[in-house]
């Protein structure tokens, strides 16, 4: 883990659609986290979405044109991080199976698919990265999103980075490796079959009766907060890279200024 | 069995209703998968034997034509009889021929999906052949006339009280009129019917977990011992197999066995498995005096070659399903057809049709706990895509979905334009968000808002704030 220290490492931010949208104050907090782990950060202007609403939704052709942008967007540095299992996988695993027949492509896809990662994977096995004088003194528990779990096979990092927030006191929540019941399109397509899993989800959460929730990606993160507020909770939704960032503090998903 | 799949939405807005259901199915939650993982953590070559076992699959797919002919040789040896039949038409003749050549008044069954597929009990009803389901959970589907809702435990979508009134409506022409509600005094009643029932019966029908060619054997699995005595103790014995059943040696079948219980049940082995080769030779203390294996195709050689083979790898434990949030939700008669849960979205568009089971491949969030969990490692939710991109291409996939997506994609590729709606539509969905930050009903997102609310974008879009830091000189 010495490079850290001699070659400050060229990183690209997929700052992922969701994150540009609706809640930059994560984008910013990877920000803060990787530049602290010893990266350069770029962010380039061209990127837009990864392309999984197309792939996911059968439409081969669209997610393969956007996944092509992507790649063009991202060449030429050493890593692309992404503060999102989701998206990481989707460049990871799912860019190769798009290109699978592409001869010209295989190369610069493999190459991207090689160096894209999640975000607490990546600060802690590549950068050896650890948070310092972060507090939180706040319960909290923590949401697997399923393509970080079992695409990205994303599950110790985000809990060791986790540890060293001081004061946070963490709380596993039952069955933990359910599926919150976002799914993309899917909770739009199937509000209802949507619905029924994030309850269940939600119940399992509330059980821990933890003041926070804590996940590495926002689109689960917006379902649970969405719902949870529709049901009157008050558990506080953040991204995990905010908690780590030392930007948990303010309005948590759903929440207003006041 | 009638196709209903293209109701899903309706039928799993019901489950979601039905209290019944509800309660019946969040049992699947705890139990399967539970026992499933401690059966897996105890064999510490679980995984390996998941490789082999999908190897072994492949390399039988790959000469599938082979191993089916060396077990029909096997089997004619035993003095056997193998009927090859490319439909459920000629699956459904072949054992009404032998079924009238045996004078059959009644025949037991024991468990057996591809007979659920061919709807032989209402075929052999309309006949004036009487079929009596012989495993528990087909008995009580059948008396109370409905479907399996699971593949391995067929009525789990009834609740013990209503086994207790069906149990008590119908078994009063047997003398018991007793209102049972002892789960174990329930299955003796049923079991005390069912012996007299096995003496009666004039034909016995199986399913088959396995065919093995070296031996002309068929395999059941069982926890209730009803298939052993179904196939021994009429004189004639009919197993009905998909042609994908069949492995080359015993020594595969074992293999195949050892993940079949513990990924279905989490049990080491189940309680019964019954191996039977040909017919009742002079020295046997019993056995059937007929031995017909009725092969079944109905769509799968198509699947041979064709970039959804690996769904011919199922050993129908019903893993997938067990761990399936969607399936836990809406129950297994929501999906219309023999197979729910993730093997069903994924072959149910193969076997009934693309446009009638549209549903079932769009109704997954991807959670990928299917594949996770598969013993011979079917990528289910791949497939499942396959047939999205199938109905896409197709336009059988609904045309606001379509659009909706095409309009997406126009600006995805654009960033200048993208930039520009985003910014727009941050401002605008943050004003709308206003004190409270959030959204409870948007019109155009009203899959969302109907279940949730939707958390206000904070202003401005990340990229805007970066371009204006770095202008700021950051
Ligand atoms: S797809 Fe896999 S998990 Fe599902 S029933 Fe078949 S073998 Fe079992």
């Amino acid at each position: 883990m010495s490079a850290s220290v001699t070659s400050p490492k060229n990183v690209a931010l997929f700052v992922t659609c969701l994150v540009d949208l609706t809640r930059p104050s994560i984008g910013f907090a990877a920000v803060k986290l990787l530049e602290q782990a010893g990266c350069t950060i770029m962010v380039p202007e061209t990127q837009t979405c990864c392309g999984q609403p197309a792939y996911n939704s059968g439409d081969r052709k669209s997610a393969k044109e956007i996944a092509a942008h992507v790649i063009r967007a991202f060449e030429g540095y050493d890593y692309v991080v992404a503060p999102s299992g989701s998206c990481a996988g989707m460049i990871r695993y799912h860019y190769p199976a798009l290109f699978a027949d592409d001869d010209t492509m295989m190369v610069a896809v493999k190459t991207l698919s090689e160096k894209t990662y999640e975000l607490t994977s990546f600060l802690h096995d590549v950068c050896g990265y650890a948070p310092e004088d972060v507090t939180l003194a706040s319960s909290l528990t923590y949401h697997d999103s399923c393509s970080s779990l079992r695409e990205m096979k994303v599950e110790g990092q985000p809990r060791a980075l986790l540890k060293n927030v001081e004061g946070l006191e963490f709380r596993e929540a039952e069955d933990r490796a359910a599926c919150c019941g976002f799914g993309g399109t899917f909770c739009l397509k199937y509000s209802e079959i949507s619905e029924s899993m994030v309850d269940t989800k939600i119940d399992n959460l509330l059980a821990t009766k933890a003041d926070m929730l804590a996940a590495g990606d926002l689109g689960c993160l917006m379902n649970i907060a969405g719902r949870l507020k529709r049901r009157g909770s008050d558990m506080k939704v953040v991204h995990v890279a905010e908690v780590l960032a030392g930007m948990a503090d303010g309005p948590g998903l759903g929440e207003g200024e006041g | 069995m009638q196709v209903e799949s293209r109701r899903f939405k309706k039928q799993a807005h019901e489950a979601l209703h039905d209290e019944n259901i509800q309660k019946a199915f969040s049992k699947v939650k705890t139990g399967f998968p539970v026992n499933r993982a401690k059966a897996v953590s105890e064999l510490p070559e679980f995984d390996d034997l998941r490789d082999a076992a999908r190897d072994l699959k492949n390399h039988i797919l790959a000469h599938l034509d082979f191993y089916l002919e060396t077990f029909e040789e096997q089997v004619t040896l035993q003095g056997g009889q193998v009927h090859w039949c490319s439909s459920y038409a000629e699956a459904r003749d072949a054992v009404l021929k032998i079924c009238e050549a045996a004078n059959a008044r009644t025949v037991t069954k024991g468990k057996s999906m591809i007979t659920e597929e061919m709807s032989l009990n209402s075929f052999l009803e309309e006949k004036g052949i009487e079929p009596i389901e012989t495993d528990l959970g087909e008995y009580i589907i059948q008396l109370a006339h409905e479907t399996p809702s699971h593949i391995i435990a067929p009525a789990l979508h009834k609740t013990k009280d209503q086994v207790t009134e069906l149990f008590h409506e119908k078994h009063g022409k047997y003398g018991f009129h007793e209102r049972l509600t002892d789960p174990q005094a329930l299955v003796n009643e049923a079991r005390s019917i069912l012996r007299q029932k096995y003496v009666d019966a004039d034909v016995g029908i199986t399913g088959a977990n396995f065919l093995i060619a070296e031996t002309g054997s068929t395999v059941i699995v069982t926890n209730e011992g009803n298939g052993d005595l179904t196939q021994s103790l009429p004189k004639t014995h009919i197993a009905v197999s998909s042609i994908e059943k069949v492995v080359p040696t015993l020594e595969d079948a074992s293999t195949l066995l050892r993940l079949l219980a513990r990924s279905a049940t989490g049990q080491e082995m189940s309680v019964y498995t019954t191996f039977s080769t040909g017919p009742r030779r002079a020295d046997d203390i019993d056995g059937p005096a007929a031995f017909h294996v009725v092969l079944v195709d109905a769509g799968r050689s198509e699947l041979v070659g064709s970039d959804k083979q690996d769904l011919l790898r199922c050993l129908k434990c019903g893993a997938c399903m067990n761990h399936c949030p969607v399936y836990q939700a809406v129950g297994g008669h929501s999906y219309g057809w023999v197979y729910p849960g993730p093997i069903g979205a994924a072959l149910n568009p193969q076997m009934v049709g693309l446009e009638e089971a549209r549903h079932l491949p769009n109704a997954s969030s991807f959670c990928g706990r299917c594949e996770e969990v598969c013993p011979v490692r079917i990528p289910l939710p791949k497939i499942m895509r396959l047939w999205r991109e199938e109905a896409f291409e197709k336009q059988i996939a609904p045309k606001p979905e379509r659009w909706g997506i095409g309009l997406w994609a126009f600006f995805t590729k654009r960033p200048a334009l993208y930039r520009l709606a985003t910014g727009l539509a941050a401002r605008l969905l943050h004003a709308m968000g206003g004190r409270r930050g959030r959204i409870s009903k948007l019109p155009l997102l009203s899959g969302w808002t109907s279940v949730r609310d939707f958390p206000a974008p904070l202003g401005k879009t990340f990229m805007q704030q970066w371009k204006e830091q770095k202008g700021a000189g950051k």
